[in-house]
């Protein structure tokens, strides 16, 4: 299937207060798609909404369809816990687990997830995504060090291995170089940019230029709504909708 | 899926130099058909530039984008400024190669006027020019660049003796001046084919030294 994920009319409240209006987009498998607007423009949410980090978040409800490999992830039937393994997330501040070992911080999914495995098979696996988050010649010598000894951007990518392990489909990624210096900023594009040839990804950006740089699709998001979604080159040369016009050119936002 | 940013920059250089290679032999194909007086070669011009033509429109695409996405800064901005101006030398480098094959459909349906000998040695200039140029851009080659600007003088010397040398034929039998004329404007089409090649060299000087040499009379 082109799609890896279909959203259909999705809104989302937080109490009374509506933050996603009527969302309909495809998601195209094994491409780079981010989701761009001024704070407050209901981006970080609705890609939440897209391995239901908000189940718990009280006061939040939300309406429609997300349809992943055409199945409802918001059906009864979807374990949660399954479906947050196939479509994995990596965050703004990297977040490994300060007490844990690089190697452990990898290693932690598999264990808690799924089938046992020995430890060869484990070290093989740990050994993939470290190498997949382009991480593995600057660690394979020190993989014992606490995961908080690394630096900002080698715990992102940390993180980035630590989520592929499990075998996702999907990579969400909030915000994950706005914590991170310029170099490193520029080594997660470039995985970014790798990683789409298996992965599916989507990117929440509020920098422009990154989304120009990393994205085959951009949406931009304004006050809930999707204003525009289109391929990358033509929201940036040519948009249609004279909101995008305005926000990529710093008008407004 | 999506390519790195050096991919997207080789990427570039490559067409530009499919363009010019293409554009090259255009002009080339078109002195040929008139000096080995071969009609058939003409459709061949005909064809390249319709991918020429495709071409142009392709470059300037690329670079857009790239402006739009990659916000190109430094040396990898002035390439890509660099390329845009260049795609617009060489598409009418291509224009020419064009006008200098109408010329040779009607020339080659009349007797010679005199054997063509000036006429061949510019467009073996200009030719050589034009891949300079080009080599020069793609190894960022700014004394290569300096030396073809040179080369100019020769090119329009050539011309001003093509054009003295058709004068004493018109002069001494008028039938011979529409073929006559028609010599000059080929020869005037290569000239300009040499002007554009110098064009592409100061694109290359600006690109790797960062300095506009445009403008400012001869050259040291």
């Amino acid at each position: 299937m082109e799609n890896a994920l279909q959203v259909k009319d999705l809104c989302a409240w937080f109490g009374d207060h509506q933050v996603l209006k009527n969302i309909t987009m495809d998601i195209r498998r094994n491409s780079v798609t981010s989701v761009m607007g001024p704070s407050g423009c209901g981006k970080s949410t609705f890609i939440r909404c897209l391995n239901r980090m908000h189940d718990l978040t009280p006061g939040f409800r939300v309406a429609g369809d997300v349809l992943f490999d055409g199945r409802n992830i918001y059906s009864e039937k979807i374990d949660p816990v399954l479906l947050r393994r196939k479509v994995g997330m990596v965050f703004q501040q990297p977040n490994p687990f300060p007490r844990m070992s690089a190697f452990e911080n990898v290693a932690v999914g598999l264990k808690f997830n799924g089938k046992k495995r020995s430890r060869a098979e484990m070290a093989e696996t740990v050994e993939k995504s470290l190498r997949m988050a382009a991480l593995w010649d600057e660690l394979k010598d020190h993989l014992g060090r606490p995961g908080s000894s690394l630096s900002g951007g080698q715990q992102q990518r940390l993180c980035i291995a630590r989520a592929l392990a499990v075998e996702p489909e999907v990579l969400l990624m909030d915000e994950p170089c706005s914590a991170l210096d310029p170099m490193s900023t520029a080594k997660i594009e470039e995985l970014i940019e790798d990683l789409s040839d298996k992965y599916t990804i989507v990117v929440v950006t509020h920098n422009m230029q990154q989304a120009g740089r990393i994205s085959d699709y951009v949406a931009f998001f304004l006050l809930g709504d999707l204003i525009e979604m289109d391929k990358a080159a033509k929201i940036f040369t040519n948009p249609a909708d004279k909101r995008t016009e305005e926000y990529i050119t710093g008008r407004f936002g | 899926m999506k390519k790195h940013y050096r991919e997207e920059l080789g990427n570039l250089k490559e067409t530009v130099l499919r363009m010019g290679g293409l554009v090259e032999q255009m002009t080339h194909r078109a002195i040929q058909a008139l000096v080995e007086r071969k009609t058939e070669m003409l459709a061949e011009v005909d064809a390249m530039e319709s991918q020429v033509n495709q071409l142009h429109i392709d470059i300037d695409e690329i670079c857009l984008e790239m402006i739009a996405l990659r916000q190109p800064t430094a040396a990898d901005l002035r390439f890509i400024a660099a390329a845009m101006k260049i795609n617009t030398d060489m598409e009418r480098i291509g224009d020419q190669a064009i006008n200098i094959s109408e010329r040779a459909q009607f020339l080659l349906t009349v007797p010679p006027v005199k054997p063509l000998i000036d006429i061949p040695r510019m467009a073996e200039i200009a030719k050589g020019m034009l891949r300079d140029a080009l080599d020069a851009f793609v190894n960022g080659n700014d004394a290569l660049a300096y030396d073809t600007i040179h080369k100019d003088d020769l090119v329009d010397q050539l011309k001003d003796q093509v054009f003295r040398e058709l004068l004493t034929y018109m002069m001494a039998d008028p039938g011979t001046i529409p073929r006559a004329l028609d010599l000059i404007l080929v020869s005037r089409h290569l000239e300009r084919i040499a002007d554009h090649a110098t064009n592409i060299c100061e694109d290359v000087i600006f690109m790797v030294k960062g300095k506009d040499i445009r403008h400012q009379g001869p050259l040291a």
